[in-house]
């Protein structure tokens, strides 16, 4: 299935910082939703800024639009602000995007892991959780674990799950 | 020199027995006449310029204003000037007596009515009526719409509108199809004279424009919250800039607008949310803002 892009893509302000304060906090929302929900089509965790740049979300080339650094940093920033992102260095050259934050994957995983007990068989990880990246797999345990559904046991060869 | 008319004190003296005379300094400037005096004298600048002729008779005036120096010069000046100042005052007395007739024909008109009224005495004639009017008209309004006639609220406002909208046509159209509520209010009750209109009645009547079927519905108002200044809609603008985007100066030629003027009311409509701006190496244009208006 293509990704389909909202109509702001094709508007050519989209591309540009709105100085109107309401005007730019629909801008930035709309933008917010687009990064995330390209990253989710194409399951992308981890983004390089100067890679992201470049990328046809921000770059529209039919259009000869594309966000500004400093725009782009503010969009990720407003990200940050909601949970959805987490930047690996101080520099922010790289962050993780959490287009599901991790409770969401908490509940998901404690959903399945639920259905799965029931059926009481070996079960394979369901579409959904394909390219799940450890990191963000550990992240949504601890969110469970911290809602006092999971534990996370520290065993001689790993690691392992206890569900409540 | 000129023989002084006989109202005058004694003017300059031709001849003095005195072989001095003093000078009197109300208000500073001594220093500075002083020093120009000594100036003078030093130069003597008399003797090298010859003494202004006999009065100049009607057969010297082909050269038009005749030359003349030294104090007849300076003396003659002042009389032509104090004609001048003559003439212009009676002149502009004339306007005010004309004015002064005019106003006192309606001011015992309107007492008259006023009087008719209160003694409930007949019926004001139809020539007092047409009289009243044709004053009103020559004021600039042709039928004042009062509280009296069309009473309070929104009837009233409603009225109001629909009047407002008349007058304020064509100043609009010379100042670009925007004008600031104040210069409304200057100009609406100036032409109005009488029955003034009160700020709050002339806002409520602007809001009201955008309910009204006709040409002014392009205007209507806008306040501003956070500054006290009410602004009119550019709906002009906006009509613009609604078959696509604007920069300032396709905006100015469209409108015979100065690119300035252009790019302020583009900026107040961003301001006010109704436009959102396009920046990139094709330079700055202005859109609808569809942000607010597509959900």
């Amino acid at each position: 299935m293509s990704f389909e892009w909202p109509w702001q893509y094709n508007f050519p302000p989209f591309f540009t910082l709105q100085p109107n304060v309401d005007t730019r906090q629909k801008q930035l929302a709309a933008w917010c939703s687009l990064a995330l929900s390209y990253c989710r089509h194409h399951k992308l965790y981890t983004l390089d800024i100067m890679e992201v740049q470049e990328s046809p979300v921000f770059n529209h080339k039919n259009i000869d639009r594309k966000l500004s650094t400093e725009a782009i940093l503010i969009v990720f920033e407003e990200l940050r602000k909601k949970g959805n992102l987490e930047w690996l260095d101080k520099n922010k050259t790289q962050c993780l995007v959490m287009w599901r934050r991790p409770e969401e994957w908490g509940k998901l995983i404690y959903q399945w892991v639920s259905r799965s007990a029931m059926v009481n068989s070996c079960n394979t990880f369901p579409p959904e959780f394909h390219g799940l990246e450890e990191w963000m797999l550990i992240r949504s345990l601890q969110a469970l674990q911290t809602d006092g559904k999971a534990e996370v046991i520290t065993m001689d060869d790993g690691k392992g799950v206890k569900f409540f | 020199m000129t023989e002084p008319p006989l109202s005058l004190e004694p003017g300059p003296y031709q001849q003095s027995k005195f072989s001095y005379f003093k000078l009197s300094f109300k208000e500073h400037g001594q220093i500075e006449f002083f020093r120009r005096l000594t100036e003078e004298l030093s130069q003597k600048r008399w003797e090298s310029t010859p003494m202004s002729q006999p009065i100049p008779t009607a057969t010297n005036s082909q050269t038009g204003r005749t030359r003349a120096v030294g104090i007849v010069g300076i003396e003659r000046k002042i009389e032509e000037r104090r004609k001048e100042t003559e003439k212009n005052i009676s002149e502009a007395f004339e306007d005010l007596s004309k004015l002064m007739v005019k106003a006192k024909e309606m001011v015992e008109l309107s007492r008259s009515i006023a009087n008719k009224i209160k003694d409930k005495q007949g019926d004001i004639t139809e020539d007092e009526t047409i009289r009243f009017k044709s004053y009103l008209l020559s004021m600039g309004i042709a039928n004042p719409v009062t509280r009296e006639t069309h009473g309070s609220g929104t009837h009233y406002h409603l009225q109001l509108a629909k009047q407002l909208g008349d007058i304020l046509l064509a100043p609009l159209e010379e100042r670009g199809g925007m004008m600031a509520l104040t210069e409304v209010y200057c100009l609406v009750n100036r032409a109005r004279g009488m029955e003034l209109l009160s700020p709050e009645d002339l806002v409520n009547a602007c809001k009201m424009f955008e309910s009204l079927k006709q040409p002014l519905r392009s205007v209507c108002v806008c306040v501003i919250e956070e500054s006290a200044e009410l602004f009119l809609f550019d709906f002009l603008l906006l009509e613009a800039v609604s078959c696509g985007s604007l920069t300032a100066e396709e905006f100015a030629k469209l409108l015979g607008l100065s690119v300035l003027l252009s790019k302020e009311r583009l900026l107040l409509a961003e301001k006010m949310g109704h436009l959102c701006r396009d920046d990139s190496v094709e330079g700055l244009r202005f859109y609808p803002n569809l942000f607010n208006s597509q959900a």
